[in-house]
């Protein structure tokens, strides 16, 4: 993208948010297909929401309204019990299974 | 300066965000996701959620990530083991994320015009006051339900996580 030089000065494009959360979501979905360890996969979905959050908060910013931070407010919360059930699921699988090991938990699949 | 500022925390949130992905250790991951949501806290400032970004600070990075970081020193698995992976994972994942985020970037072209810029203060609706009036008013209804579902995410945690009594 080509931009004149007092735009830099101006501000920044809007653009430019969109395309970090583009980022930072891919990152996620990366670590959500690619590691192995269930803690480290939880955490990329919660990367992935958090990428999700700033497109609510720049769209916000683009039509002067804010009922895009009530959005990522809301993510927020269910984020948050999200992490208190999946955590909680976690500590029960280790302890049946002794392993984090994602490919190991797999009595549904056999 | 504002896009000075929006570089370099856009930098930190991606190297950060790597790193979660690279790291094999927990730990290291859960240190780098919090790097990530500060600096995305930094960013939601300069679009002017003032309130989010304080929600993002004291719930995302205090609040979910003590939880995950307690949870990793109780279960105190180390690193990871090197996993074996299909041919086609390892040639083609890679590629297949950069065509992924080239095609989000081009629809982002695409859709909004180039002259939309954002300047820090130019919108003052994130404020706690404007948020709070319209989470009670318009948005009554899904924040009473809101409580009903962290009700629901307390009985399971506590029913999942307790000790079996016989």
């Amino acid at each position: 993208m080509q931009l004149p030089p007092f735009q830099m000065i101006a501000g920044v494009p809007l653009t430019w948010y969109l395309t970090l959360s583009a980022v930072l979501f891919a990152l996620g979905v990366a670590g959500f297909l690619f590691r192995r360890n269930i803690i480290t996969v939880f955490m990329s979905i919660e990367l992935m929401l958090n990428a999700v959050n700033l497109s609510f908060v720049a769209f916000s910013y683009k039509l002067k309204q804010n009922d895009g931070h009530i959005y990522s407010f809301f993510v927020m919360v269910v984020a948050a019990a999200e992490a208190a059930v999946g955590l909680a699921i976690i500590l029960t699988v280790f302890k049946n299974r002794q392993t984090l090991e994602i490919d190991e938990v797999s009595s549904l699949k056999d | 300066m504002d896009a000075v500022l929006f570089l370099i925390f856009a930098a930190i949130a991606v190297v950060c965000a790597l790193n979660l992905v690279i790291q094999t250790h927990p730990i290291a991951s859960a240190l780098s996701l919090i790097g990530v949501m500060a600096s995305l806290a930094a960013i939601y400032l300069q679009l002017g959620g003032e309130f989010i970004a304080a929600a993002q600070l004291v719930v995302y990075a205090g609040a979910i990530m003590v939880l995950f970081v307690f949870v990793i020193m109780l279960l105190n698995e180390g690193k990871e083991r090197k996993a074996k992976r299909r041919l086609w994972v390892t040639i083609a994942g890679l590629p297949l994320l950069f065509v992924f985020v080239a095609l989000i970037h081009f629809m982002i072209l695409r859709v909004l015009p180039p002259s939309d810029s954002v300047k820090f203060g130019a919108f003052t609706g994130g404020n706690a006051e404007a948020i709070g009036i319209k989470l009670f008013t318009a948005y009554l209804l899904p924040f009473e339900v809101t409580s009903v579902l962290i009700l629901i995410a307390i009985v399971g945690a506590i029913v999942l996580a307790r000790k079996e009594v016989d």
